[in-house]
């Protein structure tokens, strides 16, 4: 039964008449043509579909949109501010804390969680906030030190 | 006036130039390519692992609304395989299944939903025939052949011996044998396997979106698979999320992609499952190794002898090429003489293995290295000296006619044993505590080329137009390696122009050249070599311009990059300048670059397939790994990797850590958690919580010192950076292991219920070593 859902996207206002069946990947993806966000497992196994939900982040592959009326939604495309680049993003790309990049999205939406409300986190609460997020290109070296790099950039005022 | 200098490209800390898409969401894979009015792709797997086909009735999936084409085995009587001397796989299966999660049939459906769902109603109907799990099943003289051309179920078997084991074995002080089992693992790449196929029906001509290593060997796949003339092909490869090998050969799913959108006259996607993907591996295969050394007591190695059976899966893939290398590359590493080699490549009801990383090496310089550490403990000697007294007297010939030019082991060796503080630490860590330490080698790319066709190894373009801007065209492929960035980099240095005059176009067949691919670390030597024979050339065309503008002659030309002159004195003329000249003979400009490897470089014939290993240089790693052990819970932490490797020269030092790091990391996950295991043939890890890849959390600081030993044929002296470091991570786990706690394990992966039952096995008064 489909069933009508509002939702903030990153920033901008949306109704659309859904299934109760889609996932909020999948509706991402599909339907609203959003595929920065990436489907990587076949389900809560790998953290490449992280989003933000009210600033939380979550596995948009376990998430039923017709559950998540009402709420704001940020994925990676709505990172950059005046067409610069943000400081997580920053990091991962200043830092090579992403190779192949197919699981930079989930991993990026998971530090902006962390830094939003932990803008100084430890070594230890960095692996804590990753530890959901599989890479398999960089033995994650870099990914902490690209966390590390976004929280001084994010120091110096750029948003995360 | 400031002097004009020419800018500087390599040898620093560059991001990747295509970094800023993949951290925004814009990059573009394959399953991100939404197109109107594309269908759903799903395929049916075999449940059988050995079957004769009797039937395929699919009548009750094309009687369903939104199905748009049902194809299967009957469809398409041609084989694929990326071996020409080996191609013996049907896109869909024909006859036989071979395994479970072999491809039977496949549809395309309005949505995914619908597919599912037809796929659901096909019914297989087969007569089942014994199955074969193990090598040593598949062996057995009574066994059913999967390939009636196979009998036996041996795909192939290498034996050489190149001088004399038996006096070699008598010179030694210290003969050892140990046997080792290594389990097989997959790339699990994290882009899933997808492909869309766009058939023009009115012009007949197919479009494949592929997640490809090596975009030519799709083209030349689907020719063979539809029949259809190559020029009537086009291949794309968008962004790839990773491969690791995977991708090198050309799989069932682009295939099947191709023939669903032929018979449905539309646009086909497939994106398989994490399952699938898994089934869909061609990873590296178990392997059973029995290894003999001898060694003299001032740990000279004076014979070797091994043998080395893989379990190779149900189709020979690259298996041929694997059992080759693992015998090959027992050379280029240590200075070896009387090596007897057996390996065997077995045909088992399993999903076929290919090329992983560290393409058939990984695994017996496991072996390798553990038994030289095993040796070098008993006869009192430190690893490191062992190692020193086997080096390479390089530039010199292997006995098995392997060209190994700059050879910078030794100070890898030099620089591990430092930083790690080995002299210092080792034996005074406390309990439970150990250091570990192993070395590794890869080639940079096969010197020949699977498909042998007589044109240069690589060839790159660049166009040169009004704009200005500098247009590299190359078909490597980047997977996430950095490939585009390293022949952006390259092609500014020979100019002197800043990276953001340069852009980089790869991987659609209609508008770059053909490469061999992003396999055997090849792209940075081959590619980057034909890549600076291009900018080298465009350099010439710009530099006669200049000359015109100028009124000097060429010799007398001066390139700053912005600005040309002639002479010191000479305030010169710009860049853009320089273009609107060369402009006027030609119109736009494109210059070729070529790369061909040298025939010294081709391996020799002292046995069949004795050209495997051979390259235009050779890589070396040397790594310490530090480890704690839980002894009342068999964990096992690795607090710290150091890791040094010889790139050659490092062009770009951001992108050879990362791939050395991310080299480590993965031999990681196979020495201590990864193994696809079976239960009747059917892998019951095709996720990624059983099939257990460490996290962030279970992941060390791995510390890397690049060593630069300037290969004479490398571009800029470059060798490669993405293999070589993964195989001694390895057996310097489990040298460290033993380290600590006395025991060794011969057989990986290193979970903790295997270090717990050794150790209880250890306090019940069992065996000190060999535990596994």
């Amino acid at each position: 039964m489909p069933r009508v859902v509002q939702i903030a996207l990153n920033g901008r206002a949306r109704t659309d008449a859904v299934a109760d069946n889609i996932l909020l990947l999948d509706y991402l993806r599909e339907i609203v043509g959003l595929t920065g966000t990436k489907t990587g497992c076949d389900g809560g196994e790998c953290g490449a579909c992280t989003v933000l939900i009210d600033g939380k982040p979550t596995l948009s592959c376990l998430t039923l949109v017709s559950t998540v009326g009402g709420t704001h939604i940020e994925t990676v495309e709505s990172l950059g501010h005046n067409g610069r680049l943000s400081a997580v993003q920053r990091g991962f790309h200043e830092k090579l804390g992403s190779q192949c990049g197919y699981c930079t999205p989930g991993f990026i939406m998971a530090s902006v969680g962390l830094l939003r409300s932990n803008p100084n986190p430890t070594d230890v609460e960095i692996l804590e906030a990753l530890g959901g997020n599989i890479c398999r290109c960089t033995g994650y070296v870099k990914i902490i030190e690209a966390v590390k790099h976004a929280a001084t950039l994010n120091a110096q005022g750029v948003p995360p | 006036m400031n002097k004009p200098v020419p800018a500087h490209n390599i040898g620093g800390y560059v991001p990747m130039i295509d970094g800023p898409e993949k951290v925004s969401g814009r990059a573009k894979y394959t399953a991100d390519i939404l197109q109107p009015g594309m269908l759903a792709g799903r395929i049916y797997r075999s449940p059988y692992s050995h079957a004769e086909i009797v039937n395929v009735d699919v009548s009750e999936a094309l009687k369903m609304p939104g199905v748009k084409a049902v194809v299967i085995g009957t469809d398409c009587d041609r084989t694929f395989g990326v071996l020409p001397i080996a191609r013996s796989e049907h896109p869909l299966a024909r006859d036989k299944v071979r395994y479970r999660g072999e491809p039977v049939a496949a549809v395309a459906a309005v949505d995914d939903d619908t597919a599912r769902e037809a796929i659901r109603r096909i019914k297989l109907t087969v007569r089942e025939l014994p199955a074969y799990h193990t090598a040593k099943e598949a062996l057995a003289p009574d066994a059913t052949p999967l390939h009636a051309k196979k009998p036996g179920n041996l795909e192939r078997d290498v034996l050489f011996e190149l001088g004399n084991v038996t006096q070699g074995f008598a010179e030694a002080d210290l003969v050892r044998e140990g046997t080792y089992n290594c389990a097989e693992v997959c790339q699990n790449q994290m882009e899933m396997h997808a492909a869309i196929a766009d058939y023009d029906a009115m012009r007949d001509r197919m479009t494949v979106h592929a997640s490809t290593q090596v975009p030519y060997y799709v083209h030349l796949m689907l020719s063979q698979i539809l029949s259809m003339d190559m020029s009537r092909i086009r291949v794309v490869k968008p962004h790839v999320g990773g491969g690791f090998g995977c991708r090198t050969e050309t799989l069932n799913v682009e295939l099947i992609a191709a023939l669903l959108a032929r018979k449905a006259n539309g646009i086909v996607r497939i994106v398989t499952t994490r399952e699938e993907t898994f089934i869909t591996h061609r990873g590296r295969p178990e392997t059973d190794i029995r290894l003999k050394i001898g060694m003299r007591k001032d740990g000279l190695i004076t014979a070797v002898e091994c043998d080395c059976d893989q379990r190779g899966g149900a189709h020979s893939g690259y298996g041929v090429v694997t059992i080759l290398y693992a015998g090959s590359m027992l050379y280029a590493i240590y200075d070896l003489h009387n090596v007897k080699y057996l390996g065997r490549r077995v045909l088992t009801n399993t999903p076929p293995c290919g090329a992983f990383r560290g393409h058939g090496t990984v695994d017996i310089r496991f072996a390798f290295e553990s038994l030289v550490d095993q040796m070098a403990r008993e006869l009192g000697l430190d690893p490191f000296a062992v190692r020193r007294a086997n080096l390479l007297n390089a530039p010199t010939f292997t006995d098995n006619d392997l060209m190994v030019n700059s050879y910078g082991l030794p100070d890898c060796l030099d620089w591990v044993e430092k930083e790690s503080g080995w002299k210092q630490r080792r034996g005074r860590l406390g309990n439970g505590k150990g250091l570990g330490m192993a070395c590794s080698h890869y080639i940079s790319g096969a010197s020949k080329p699977v498909n042998w066709t007589g044109e240069p190894h690589a060839t790159v373009k660049i166009k040169l137009d009004f704009d200005g801007s500098i247009v590299v065209l190359s078909g490597a492929a980047d997977i996430g390696q950095g490939s585009t960035t390293i022949l952006a980099q390259t092609v500014a240095e020979v100019l002197g122009l800043d990276l953001s005059r340069v852009r980089v176009i790869t991987g659609d067949s209609e508008v770059v050249p053909k490469d061999n691919g992003s396999y055997s670390s090849r792209v940075t030597f081959m590619v980057g070599n034909a890549a600076l024979d291009a900018a080298r050339n465009l350099k010439t065309v710009l530099v006669n311009a200049a000359a015109r503008k100028l009124e000097a002659r060429p010799e007398d030309i001066e390139c700053l990059g912005e600005v040309y002159r002639a002479g010191a004195q000479d305030k010169g003329t710009t860049f853009d300048d320089v273009v609107v000249e060369a402009l006027k003979d030609t119109g736009t400009i494109t210059v070729t670059g070529n790369y061909s490897t040298i025939p010294e470089s081709h391996g020799g014939k002292k046995y069949r397939g004795a050209a495997i290993g051979g390259t235009m240089g050779y890589s070396y790693s040397a790594q310490v790994v530090e480890v704690s052990v839980d002894e009342e819970t068999g964990v096992v932490t690795v607090d710290k990797v150091w890791v040094a490797h010889d790139c050659g020269k490092a062009l770009n030092r951001l992108t050879v850590e990362g791939q050395v790091q991310g080299s480590v990391w993965m031999g990681m996950g196979q020495a201590m958690s990864e193994e696809a295991a079976y239960h009747d043939g059917l892998m019951v890890t095709s996720n990624m919580l059983d099939y257990r890849v460490p996290t962030i959390q279970d992941s060390p600081p791995i510390e890397v010192g690049i060593v630069e030993s300037n290969d004479p044929h490398g571009p800029f002296g470059a060798k490669e950076a993405g293999e070589g470091s993964l195989a001694a991570f390895l057996p310097a786990l489990t040298n460290a292991i033993a380290d600590a706690i006395g025991i060794r394990f011969n057989d990986l992966p290193v979970t903790p219920d295997r270090v717990f039952e050794a150790l209880e096995k250890r306090r019940r008064g069992g065996t000190k070593s060999g535990a596994a």
